[in-house]
């Protein structure tokens, strides 16, 4: 098992590397430098620019020297400072603005991952045993429409819907008293108040394939001798499927956590935008509009550090429950 | 009389009615395709996601020809004016007579808000007709023509402004017809899955097929690239590339600079098919003798495995075709794809982002549903591809 955790590390730090370097390409591929756009800004707002200052910003990031001595600037700072640089659109270190909205990024999207299989497990349960009944064409159906509905119009139709019945906005993760308030058991209280819609709509695709997958992997097991063997010792039907052949059924459940989670942040980021939350997405999407190339690539690159390690776990999750898994190689 | 009845079987029993022994024929010498096709048609829902498909792509090649108006003429007197239903029948003194029309509109003006709001007006009625003439275009790019399939009767000869509203699905914020930029916008979008899949496809092909074949190092490399592209989340990586697109690009450009973006990292998933078609051939005994009769390995690849996979490969390039279709929606709607002129079901959507336009006006969600038909039709088709490519599939 050690050595099995050991190789997945191995096989990860390549991974981490190359997007570091890609955010590093996103953060440099706007025309001209960090420097000039600097400059140009507070040209625009009248400032004076000081020359030390902008020496030391030279300096920093390192910006007359080759492109690979600026990576390795940017890289280092982050590693051994937790430096991201500066977002000159807040005028604030990219640190200061980023964690918070990560944090809650990621815990929609464990709530999301939580509220699929929630979902996906009972119903692809049902479909399977009770094959070609109204419930399986009717979970068949929605899954189908679950899939082929993007997440942005979802949220798009649920805030049309609140707005026109309800009359009344669906946006956000906190009521208005909570929204600069310290944390507190009453602010998440009311964060899990508001989770639940951003949660809905980008776990229904996810929900719609697990239900699938769930579905297809039992009815195979489910006319296999040992399933028979058990009915013929007479086993009653309910304990004989959950005690069998859903436990087998259940590995994809944690093996698609690797496609799921990046897939879930993925969708986090749309829905987000359009719900106006206060995570990623919005500010990814506000930093990239305006060219604020430290705050996006610091995005980018955290989100996919965070998915790459939370794949990272599943994949131990997984090699720790099933042993075939870490014996083979 | 399914493909998997055994005729051999019925060579010891007494001769088969002749009707039957003929069908067992065909289906002995029935080449792959014939028998993917009889498979195939039996999947109902894949034949439904089939005809929609074709008639999606029709849609594509005759724009000009269904769509009332130009995708960008507009109206400065008609903004979010409502859907005016179609009616084929005019009711008269003398009774029921064909006079296809729609109703025109009562303008009011709220004061409150201090906008124009609109009223079907049952008692005004624009005159239609099917087969009108309008704006004049080149049918598929080669024959002038100046047909459309529904018209308004009168029309204007200014190709930019529309005059005489027929607005079946209603307006947008500017007064433009939203049928005509849904059709004009379909074109663009399915074209973009095409491009993009086909894309994606080749450098899919190539990728797999050399980490399949050759096995080893280059596997093991090109292996760990697609579990990295993978296990990044796609979205916020398309979002910082389509940012990075110069905003001095003409529409044009901005087209296939996103279609590559979509396309370089969308060739995981069919890079994956095609390395586990060529893993599972390697091995074959066909491919063995192959080799030994002394062909090349260009050959023996060309002539003796890319038939024996390209169905599952279409398959499986059916069902990537939605997915390119939803990233290139959710780019553009967010403002970071396609950008106008060019009309497409997420620059459409994107119209509607904010929820008081959408209050105002909820058909400019109309394109949605566009999107969730264009999937569904194309994930039943590929799924009914997929099983049928199976030879072994129940």
């Amino acid at each position: 098992m050690l050595q099995f955790i050991l190789r997945r590390i191995l096989y990860m730090i390549p991974t981490l590397i190359v997007v570091s370097i890609i955010s590093f390409i996103i953060i440099q591929l706007p025309p001209g430098d960090y420097l000039t756009t600097v400059v140009t800004n507070l040209r625009a707002t009248g400032e004076t620019i000081d020359e030390a200052t902008l020496a030391a910003m030279e300096q920093r990031y390192g910006l007359n020297q080759p492109i690979y001595v600026q990576y390795w600037k940017w890289i280092t700072g982050i590693i051994l400072r937790g430096d991201f640089g500066q977002s000159f659109e807040w005028n604030q270190p990219v640190s200061a603005l980023i964690w918070g909205r990560l944090f809650l990024t990621f815990a929609m999207s464990l709530a999301t991952l939580l509220f699929t299989w929630v979902v996906a497990f009972p119903v692809g349960i049902f479909s399977a045993v009770r094959q070609y009944s109204i419930g399986d064409y009717i979970a068949t159906i929605i899954g189908y429409i679950g899939l082929a509905i993007p997440d942005f119009l979802l949220a798009l139709v649920l805030m049309y819907i609140a707005f026109k019945v309800f009359n009344q906005s669906v946006g956000g993760l906190f009521s208005p008293p909570f929204v600069d308030a310290p944390w507190s058991w009453a602010k998440v209280w009311d964060l899990l108040k508001h989770l639940w819609i951003p949660v809905i709509i980008i776990g229904t695709g996810g929900t719609a394939g697990l239900i699938r997958v769930m579905r297809a992997n039992l009815l195979d097991e489910l006319h296999k001798p040992y399933v028979t063997t058990a009915r013929a010792k007479g086993m009653t039907e309910f304990r004989l499927i959950l005690k069998y052949p859903v436990r087998i059924a259940l590995n994809p459940f944690v093996s698609t956590v690797g496609w799921t989670l990046p897939i879930l942040v993925s969708g986090s980021a749309v829905v987000s935008i359009v719900l106006a939350l206060p995570t990623t997405g919005p500010l990814l999407l506000r930093a990239l509009m305006s060219q604020d190339m430290y705050l996006a690539g610091s995005f980018i690159m955290l989100l996919s550090v965070l998915t790459v390690i939370g794949t990272f776990i599943s994949d131990i999750l997984l090699a720790w429950l099933d042993p075939r898994i870490r014996l083979t190689q | 009389m399914t493909a998997s009845v055994h005729p051999t079987i019925d060579e010891h029993k007494q001769a088969p009615p002749p009707k039957k022994a003929e069908a067992e024929a065909k289906i002995l010498v029935a080449s792959q395709w014939t028998l993917m096709w009889r498979k195939f048609r039996k999947h109902r829902l894949a034949m439904v996601g089939g005809v929609i498909t074709i008639l999606i792509y029709l849609v594509v090649l005759f724009a000009e020809f269904l769509a009332p108006f130009p995708d960008a003429a507009f109206s400065s007197q008609y903004p979010y004016a409502p859907p005016q239903p179609l009616h084929l029948f005019d009711r008269t003194a003398d009774g029921l007579r064909f006079w296809p029309h729609v109703n025109g509109y009562a303008v009011t003006i709220n004061q409150a808000a201090l906008k124009r709001e609109f009223v079907v007006d049952r008692e005004a009625k624009v005159p239609v007709r099917l087969l009108a003439h309008g704006t004049p275009y080149k049918l598929l790019g080669l024959f002038n023509a100046d047909l459309h399939l529904v018209g308004p009767v009168e029309y204007d000869e200014d190709p930019t402004r529309i005059l005489i509203p027929m607005y079946l699905l209603g307006a947008d914020r500017m007064g433009r017809d939203v049928l005509s930029r849904l059709i004009y916008g379909t074109r663009i979008s399915m074209t973009i899955g095409l491009i993009g899949v086909a894309l994606s496809f080749i450098i899919g092909l190539t990728l797999g097929g050399v980490s399949g074949f050759y096995g080893g190092m280059v596997d093991n490399i090109i292996q760990r690239v697609i579990e990295l592209l993978r296990s990044i989340p796609t979205i916020p990586l398309w979002m910082g590339l389509a940012a990075a697109l110069p905003s001095s690009w003409k529409p044009l450009q901005v087209f296939f600079g996103i279609t590559v973006l979509l396309s370089l990292i969308g060739w995981t998933g069919l890079a994956r098919v095609v390395r586990g078609r060529f893993l599972a051939l390697r091995t074959e005994d066909f491919i063995m003798s192959a080799r030994l009769d002394g062909n090349s390995t260009a050959r023996v690849i060309r002539a003796h495995m890319i038939p024996a996979f390209a169905s599952h490969i279409i398959a499986s390039l059916t069902l990537a075709i939605p997915g390119m279709i939803l990233a290139e929606t959710s780019l553009s709607f967010l403002g970071l794809g396609l950008r106008p002129p060019i009309v497409s079901w997420g620059v459409l959507l994107k119209e509607a982002q904010n929820i008081r336009a959408v209050a105002t006006a909820p058909w400019l969600l109309l394109p949605g549903i566009a999107v969730v038909i264009a999937v569904l039709a194309l994930n039943f088709l590929g799924d009914g591809l997929r099983d049928a490519a199976d030879p072994y599939g129940r």
